[in-house]
This record gives structure tokens, C-alpha cells and sequence, in this order.
């Protein structure tokens, strides 16, 4: 049996986002997988192009419109649930753009979601965390209908190069709504590596203090090439901002090197960096939580060490 | 009347551990604390507090779910909203049963604005909102962080990946609250005896002529895997050797 999967590629308009590659795994996995891939942009070449090189890929269409300069869930989910109609599933990644626009198409569709991908058991029945990650949920869409579905990102490993597969141009008559206008963004520049697919990542708890307390932090993570996250309780009090909070409602990260610095390890911390290779944690109380997932534990004063180990390195 | 409608979930308090039952076949609720969906008491706030600015006149609180979820409407009364709905209808209802349910309820209640919780943190879906605005045909501004409402519009500030980003909505719309929008007030004593007093409405699925589809079946529930308890290093120099042999650094 052959299943026709439809991923809608995230993009900046300019590069493709490594979750897309990611969606492409999850997706392979699936018995007889034929995969296309679709980019909704004002000029969807580079984008395109870039799409047609991942592994496994049948085919990139590109649905080019004026309207599409920013991803705006309600102008993309019509133009994608007009194109649905000859695929089984309808995939997109688990990120804020994923999740925003996903769950729009399933209502345009009628058509059931499995949110957070995590495992393929069939190409209708998935596994998926619930509960903060606490329990794995397997669900099984009922036959005859579609399947719409994110990914958790932090599950697959991403596509390899190949290809490249075909480009087409795609069209789609659907009146699109003009009640959402976008305003604007307002996106840290950093030359650091991103947050949800950097190797590396240092994070930073409440124990930092402050804003300026995070610095500590940003020179170590410089050292190392990493990518900085924080816990809620850091970006709640305003040391670091909201792009960086890592967990159950922030980012779900999958690094090789995860340090946790003046984090308690709450639960749904935990849920983010599940998947990490290596944690390291560095707390002043030894009875933390966040001993109890780390690989390499010190107890001690960070501001203390963190400034050595820099030393170190 | 200029009305706000904000749903509710009632869902296993976030402090409490939760555990899966060793047969596979859901997870322990049984004596578990229970209370509202944390997103939602949000949602609740931010619509209470736009009714104090004077954006609203009424602010309507709605479930669906089982009897039980009648306290977390009393609840909810108690913080401040006007009157209640609760939709009967046993657990295990779909976030697209839910959202067909919310619908019926706009079309009767014809708000200017409904907001929810981004994600309930039993089932973790996320997909309420989205689902409504697109059954609703309307505009959806999901994980804000940010409400502000001039003019028929609503200017919402929402937390994405790589920032903030702000939309400008028409109104109606839905809005989903994400954990920055504002601190929820505490329930004050006597606001608990006056909210016995507040009218709590109940209806069933059938009189709404919504069929509890089932399209997403539970198969089974598994604890996740563990990570096994690392090493204690004793100073900074000896992480970086225990990095370096690990061959990460
Ligand atoms: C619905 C919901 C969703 C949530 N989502 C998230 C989420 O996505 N991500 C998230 O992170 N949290 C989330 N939380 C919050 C979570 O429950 C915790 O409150 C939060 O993670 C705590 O952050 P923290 O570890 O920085 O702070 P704390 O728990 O206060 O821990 C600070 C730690 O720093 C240590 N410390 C203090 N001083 C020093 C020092 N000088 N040197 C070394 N160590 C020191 C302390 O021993 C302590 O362990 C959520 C909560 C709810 C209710």
C-alpha cells in the first residue's frame, strides 16, 4: 500500500528550517511513503531548491502568492487544504509555525490530528507524549480519513542529502482571507547557533539572577559554539527572552551536549531535553531533580563555576 | 451584548506526578488532584481583566466534559466570570468534537472574542483554537503573549521560535494564551459563596447536534523511558576531562 505524504516545508523565506528534514524521517517511516514537499512563498526558488535535495523526497511543489511573505496560519491553511485533496496524510513540524497552521488545515479538512509525532507504528497509528512527556500515548486514526499530523522534531534524525527531486509550480483557487494583517517581529539577531537544532546547548535557570547574570552563560556557550536556552523561570523574570525558554511549552531540543546551569529540573523542564545525548548538570543542591536524568552531575556554586570551566576550555 | 467566551479544561493538577496504570490502560486519576487547565485560568484572566477595562460586557465560561468538571466552572465563576455552559459529555471527547461543540456555542452567543488555552496539559494537543478559527472562519491569533483590543481589531503579541511576533486581527476572533499573557488572580472567599449564586447552564451534545465522533483512538498508554542516573564530578576541572573523554568537547 502506497500512503501520500504532503509536508508543508517551514521556511524564513530565504532557507529552509532544519524541522523540515525532520518531517521528512518521521515520514519515511511510513509503509510506501511518496512524499512531497510544498513551499508557500512570494518567490519559493531558493527555498524550493533546497527542499529538492533531502533524501526520500518524490517531489517540491511551490505555491507562490504575494500573500504568503509571512506565514500567517490563516492565509496558508486554505491554499494547503485545497491541495490535500489526493494525499493520505498532511505533515508539518511541531514548531509555533507547525503547530499554528497545522491544526487549521485539520478543521479546514474535517480531518483528525496527531499532534507530536513521535514514532510510526503504522501509517495510521502513532506514538506521542502526553503529559508533559509523562506518558507515551499510541493513537490510531480511524480508516477513510486523513491524517494531519506534527512532528516533534526532536524525535528524527533529519533527511540526508540526495535527489534532487522535481520542482513544479502548483496552483490553487482559493479566496484568501484579509482579517489577519502581520505587524511585525521582533527576532534577537544572534550569531549563535539556533536553539532547536544547535549540538551544543548551555541553559540557564532562575539561579542566574538577572539578565547580566546570563553573560556568564554567553561567553561560556561562545566558547563552545553552543546554543543558549533558559528555563521558564528565567524567561518569566525577564532574564532571557521568550525564544530561548526550553520545555513542555517552550522548545523540545534533541543536542548531543545539553548543560543545565541553576535548573531544578522541573518536570516540564525535563520534557525539553529528554532526548539530548549528554546532560550535564551544575546546581548548588545536590538533592535537585535534575541529578536524576544527568550523565554528569557537579554540585556546587555556578558563578564559581561556570567562569572556570571557561578557564578550562 | 460585547461578550467573551473563554473554554475551560478540567485536567490533572500540573504539581501532581503522573503515572501510568500498569495494565496500559491510562494514567492514575483515581483521588488525584484536579483543577483548571493553567493555560485556560489565563485565558480567563485576560478576559476578565479587558471586561474591567471596559472591551466586554459579559464573560462566559464553557466546558465539555463529565459532571465533575462542574467544579472547576464554579471555579472559574468564582475569579470573576459572569455565568457558566457546561456541555455534557463523557472523557475521551476529540479537540475536533470540542471545537464543533465551541462553534454551536458562538453561533449562540455571538462573542466578539473567545479565547482559549494554547494546549491542555493532559493530552498536550494544541489544536482547539485553531480548529475553531478555521470551522468559525475566522481569524486566529495562537500563543499570545500581548492582547489589545481597538476598533473592532485586536493587535496580539504572539511568542513563535524566533521572537515575538504581532498580528493585527479583525474581530470576532480566537485567541490562545501562552504562559506570559498575565498572572491569574487568586479566588477570594466570598467570591466563592457569590458564585454559587451565578447561573451555570447545562447542555448536552445531542441538543447542540453535535455527534461525539471518534476519530482518534487511544490505543494504549506507556511510562516514557527512563534516563539512568549519571556520575558526580567533583570540580569544574573534572567535568571538562569526563566531557573530553565522552568526546564532546
Ligand atoms: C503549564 C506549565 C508549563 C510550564 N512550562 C515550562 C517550560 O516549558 N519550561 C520550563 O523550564 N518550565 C516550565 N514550567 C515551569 C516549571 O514548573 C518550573 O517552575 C521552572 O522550570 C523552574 O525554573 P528554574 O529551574 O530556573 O527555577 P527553580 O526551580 O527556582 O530552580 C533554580 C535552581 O537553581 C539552583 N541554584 C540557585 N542558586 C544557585 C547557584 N548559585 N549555583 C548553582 N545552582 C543554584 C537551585 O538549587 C535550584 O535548583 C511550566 C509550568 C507550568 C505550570
Amino acid at each position: 500500500m502506497s500512503s501520500k505524504i504532503l509536508i508543508v516545508a517551514e521556511h524564513d523565506g530565504a532557507k529552509l528550517n532544519p524541522s523540515t528534514a525532520k518531517c521528512v524521517t518521521c515520514a519515511r517511516a511510513i509503509d510506501g511513503a511518496d512524499i512531497t514537499l510544498v513551499v508557500c512563498a512570494v518567490n519559493a526558488a531558493a527555498v524550493a531548491a533546497e527542499a529538492a535535495q533531502l533524501a526520500g523526497v518524490s517531489r517540491v511543489l511551490t505555491l507562490e502568492n504575494s500573500a504568503n511573505e509571512h506565514a500567517l496560519a490563516a492565509v496558508l491553511a486554505p491554499q494547503i487544504a485545497a491541495l490535500a485533496e489526493p494525499y493520505s496524510h498532511v505533515f508539518g513540524p511541531s514548531t509555533t509555525f507547525g503547530k499554528d497552521l497545522m491544526a487549521r488545515i485539520s478543521g479546514l479538512l474535517d480531518a483528525p490530528q496527531v499532534s507530536d509525532i513521535m514514532a510510526v507504528e503504522s501509517p495510521t497509528r502513532f506514538r506521542r507524549p502526553i503529559y508533559a512527556g509523562n506518558a507515551i500515548l499510541t493513537v490510531e486514526v480511524a480508516t477513510g480519513s486523513k491524517v494531519i499530523g506534527t512532528v516533534r522534531t526532536a524525535s528524527f534524525a533529519a533527511a540526508a542529502a540526495g535527489g534532487p527531486a522535481p520542482i513544479e509550480k502548483a496552483a490553487v483557487n482559493v479566496e484568501l482571507p484579509k482579517h489577519t494583517r502581520f505587524v511585525s517581529i521582533s527576532a534577537a539577531r544572534s550569531d549563535r547557533p539556533d536553539l532547536q537544532s544547535a549540538a551544543r546547548v548551555i541553559s540557564g535557570g532562575r539561579a542566574l539572577g538577572s539578565a547580566e547574570g546570563f553573560k556568564i552563560l554567553y561567553a561560556l556557550a561562545d566558547k563552545l559554539g553552543a546554543a543558549v536556552g533558559a528555563s521558564r523561570a528565567a524567561v518569566d523574570a525577564g532574564y532571557a527572552p521568550n525564544e530561548m525558554q526550553v520545555g513542555q511549552t517552550g522548545k523540545i531540543i534533541a543536542p548531543e551536549l545539553y548543560v543545565a546551569i541553576g535548573i531544578s529540573g522541573a518536570i516540564q523542564h525535563l520534557t525539553g531535553i529528554k532526548d539530548a545525548r549528554t546532560i550535564v548538570a551544575i546546581n548548588k543542591d545536590a538533592e535537585a531533580p535534575i541529578f536524576e536524568v544527568a550523565d554528569i552531575g557537579l554540585v556546587g556554586d555556578l558563578f564559581q563555576i561556570v567562569p572556570e570551566i571557561e578557564r578550562l576550555l | 451584548m460585547k461578550r467573551i467566551l473563554v473554554g475551560i479544561k478540567r485536567v490533572v493538577d500540573y504539581n501532581v506526578r503522573i503515572r501510568v496504570k500498569p495494565d496500559g490502560s491510562g494514567v492514575v486519576t483515581d483521588g488525584v488532584k484536579m483543577s483548571i487547565n493553567p493555560f485556560d485560568e489565563i485565558a480567563l484572566e485576560e478576559a476578565l481583566r479587558i471586561k474591567e477595562r471596559g472591551g466586554a460586557e459579559e464573560v462566559v465560561v464553557v466546558t465539555v466534559g463529565p459532571a465533575d468538571c462542574q467544579q472547576q466552572l464554579r471555579t472559574a465563576l468564582a475569579m470573576g466570570a459572569d455565568r457558566a455552559l457546561h456541555v455534557q459529555a463523557d472523557g475521551g471527547i476529540e479537540p475536533l468534537v470540542t471545537a464543533r461543540v465551541m462553534l454551536k456555542l458562538v453561533e449562540r452567543e455571538q462573542p466578539l472574542l473567545v479565547i482559549l488555552g494554547k494546549q491542555a496539559i493532559d493530552d498536550d494537543n494544541g489544536q482547539t483554537g485553531q480548529l475553531l478559527a478555521a470551522l468559525w472562519n475566522r481569524p486566529q491569533a495562537t500563543y499570545a503573549s500581548k492582547v489589545e483590543l481597538h476598533d473592532g481589531a485586536a493587535r496580539v503579541t504572539r511568542e513563535v521560535d524566533a521572537g515575538l511576533e504581532t498580528l493585527d486581527v479583525d474581530l470576532p476572533a480566537v485567541i490562545t494564551t501562552d504562559l506570559r499573557l498575565n498572572e491569574p488572580r487568586y479566588v477570594k472567599l466570598p467570591d466563592i459563596m457569590k458564585a454559587k449564586k451565578k447561573p451555570l447552564d447545562t447542555l448536552t451534545l445531542s441538543a447542540l447536534g453535535v455527534e461525539p465522533r471518534v476519530q482518534l483512538k487511544a490505543v494504549s498508554w506507556s511510562p516514557p523511558a527512563q534516563r539512568q542516573k549519571g556520575v558526580l564530578v567533583k570540580d569544574a576541572a573534572e567535568l571538562v576531562a569526563a566531557l573530553k573523554q565522552k568526546g564532546l568537547l
